[in-house]
């Protein structure tokens, strides 16, 4: 039947192009684990696995330093903007008041708003304020921009909320706070979640926002750190490929995890509507 | 629902207005540090300044210069030649495929949406640095063109003049492939099977169930596919950095880039701005656009 041979030329293609996507990951992976010696690296697989590259590549490139960067900045940037959004696209789900129609789009504005035309004009603010060359220069702008999404995404979800459930919590007595944090936040643990490493990963990735505001070399976050490391080591492969390795393993992990959460979040990203 | 008047629809003791108290803090952060700044790259574009002494009124100059000056214009134009790459060729591949895909149910269809979404998950940084070392005159394309005789082709790809932007483009097309496929697999299984059946005993065959079932049925899909890649190839800044940094010269140089390249090393703030600005409003016509077109939504 030609069923079967669809179904071996489905397969077929499929396995194809998952080959496709992961011939430069391993690449690298390989790379990263042949010897230092070793001319071009390759896809030649490694004899023994060469862990001292990433322990160099950590040491030469202070990725220690970057990586608490990181992790701060990540945390705050999360934290505020998922807390705020929540606050945000409470009100808009359920509430009605005067030009909140327009407030909400005005937030729907900031998903396609490119960072480029913002980060001039936020340089020279942020300088003014002596901001630059701080973790403030990293994580207000970022929160910013994370809640044109957050709102958006979380809107959907409390406008989706039962309606009985507000309306019983209101009889009860509860007001509009507790029954936002009572209830409806751990109703809303999958969508909150989905918001969570969306945001997560976008942070961690940054790479603009903390090229222009960050010249302390203490301050690098990871993604620049890796960029000024391809600039100094650029001859020796298996070191930048030990360090790009190390700097994506973080949200490769939450996303093998919960890879679920990040397409659904991704892919809402282009708004309906 | 309630059709009453406003007041008289509200809980009582319960004002609405309290909604503002709970939007006012997202909003405040969102203003000062989203909105104004954009407010103020549409001012400081129509000025010419180096970002030190006092900027001077420069009209509509920086927005002129970007239609008659050609160090202005070859971004944009790069920028559309990238979009062939990041918006045009992952949409095509993907439906080519979902419509082999669209007659069978996929099993294992997790495990090859989670290796196909990979790469947009991944910083562009790293990205851009495993992919530089990919196209560097020793690196691996050139190492697999020499082992298969081909040793003619190999070149430096970054570095070519002519191939250095098709280079980079190709990368997009890496990254953006897997999300139109995962989008137009899900929706091709969504497709009732009926369709096809029905199709099929009319005397359809592949292509033209292809455009009678398949296509339409992916309408949605395609519309949210080339927005997130159309925006996601003009918002394409750290690839250029890492990989070329607008060169050769500058035949790689997109707008993205040409921003940061103006404001931060030329110190020629309105320009920057104004390219900013621009970009903005091509981001917007494109979105409508697609949403129009492909989704024959009316304003």
């Amino acid at each position: 039947m030609t069923s079967r041979i669809e179904r071996t030329a489905t397969y077929a293609i499929l396995a194809l192009f998952a080959v496709l996507a992961l011939t430069p990951v391993i690449g690298i992976l390989s790379t990263a684990f042949s010897s230092p010696n070793s001319v071009g690296g390759g896809f030649a697989l490694p004899d023994t696995l060469h862990w001292s590259n990433f322990q160099q590549a950590w040491q030469r490139g202070h990725f220690g330093t970057y990586l608490g960067n990181s992790v701060l900045v990540t945390l705050v940037v999360v934290t505020a903007s998922t807390v705020l959004s929540i606050l945000a696209a409470y009100a808009f789900g359920t509430m009605r008041f005067r030009g909140s129609t327009l407030l909400f789009y005005l937030f729907v504005l900031g998903l396609t708003l490119p960072q480029e035309a913002l980060v001039v004009p936020l340089y020279f603010d942020l300088r003014y304020f002596h901001l630059t060359d701080t973790y403030w220069a990293l994580i207000l702008p970022q929160t910013a921009q994370s809640l044109a999404f957050g709102v958006f995404w979380m809107r959907t979800y409390f406008m989706n909320s039962t309606r009985s459930v507000i309306e019983a919590a209101r009889v009860d007595g509860a007001n509009t706070w507790t029954t936002l944090w009572r209830i409806l936040v751990p109703m809303g643990r999958p969508a909150i979640t989905t918001l969570i490493v969306i945001t997560f990963m976008w942070t961690w990735n940054e790479f603009l926002m903390a090229l222009v505001m960050i010249s302390d070399e203490s301050l690098r976050t990871v993604p620049l750190g890796l960029a000024f490391f391809q600039g100094q080591q650029s001859a020796d492969t298996t070191l930048l490929a030990a360090a790009s390795a190390l700097i994506a393993l973080p949200v490769v992990v939450v996303y093998v995890a919960l890879q679920r959460k990040f397409i659904e979040g991704m892919l809402s990203g282009a708004v309906k509507e | 629902m309630k059709g009453k008047p406003t007041s008289t629809s509200r809980a009582p003791g319960e004002p609405r207005s309290i909604g503002y108290l709970y939007v006012l803090p997202a909003l405040a952060v969102y203003g000062l540090f989203l909105l104004y700044p954009f407010g103020q790259a549409v001012g400081l574009s129509f000025l010419h300044w180096d970002g030190l002494t006092r900027a001077t009124s420069a009209g509509l100059d920086n927005y002129t210069a970007l239609f008659t000056d050609p160090t202005l214009r070859a971004p944009f134009g790069h920028a559309l030649i990238l979009l062939v790459f990041y918006a045009a060729l992952p949409v095509v591949i993907g439906l080519l495929l979902a419509a082999t895909m669209s007659r069978i149910r996929v099993r294992g269809l997790t495990f090859f949406r989670t290796v196909l979404f990979l790469p947009q998950v991944l910083a562009m940084v790293v990205v851009g640095v495993a992919w530089r070392s990919i196209l560097a005159p020793d690196g691996l394309l050139n190492d697999a063109l020499r082992a298969v005789g081909l040793d003619g082709l190999a070149r430096p790809w970054l570095g070519d003049d002519t191939w250095a932007l098709p280079a980079v483009g190709v990368v997009g097309t890496w990254v953006m492939t897997g999300l139109c496929m995962v989008l137009f697999l899900a929706g091709a299984q969504r497709i009732p099977r009926e369709l096809y059946e029905a199709a099929r005993l009319d005397g359809a065959g592949a292509v033209r169930e292809f455009f009678a079932v398949t296509l339409p049925g992916l309408r949605g899909e395609i519309s949210v596919a080339l927005t997130l890649t159309i925006i996601a190839g003009l918002r394409n800044f750290d690839l250029i950095y890492i990989t070329t940094g607008g060169g050769p010269g500058n035949a790689t140089s997109v707008p993205a880039y040409e921003v940061y390249h103006r404001a931060f090393e030329l110190n020629e703030v309105g320009s920057a701005a104004a390219i900013g600005v621009a970009l903005t409003v091509l981001i917007f016509a494109l979105t409508v656009t697609v949403s129009r077109l492909v989704e024959g939504r009316r304003a």
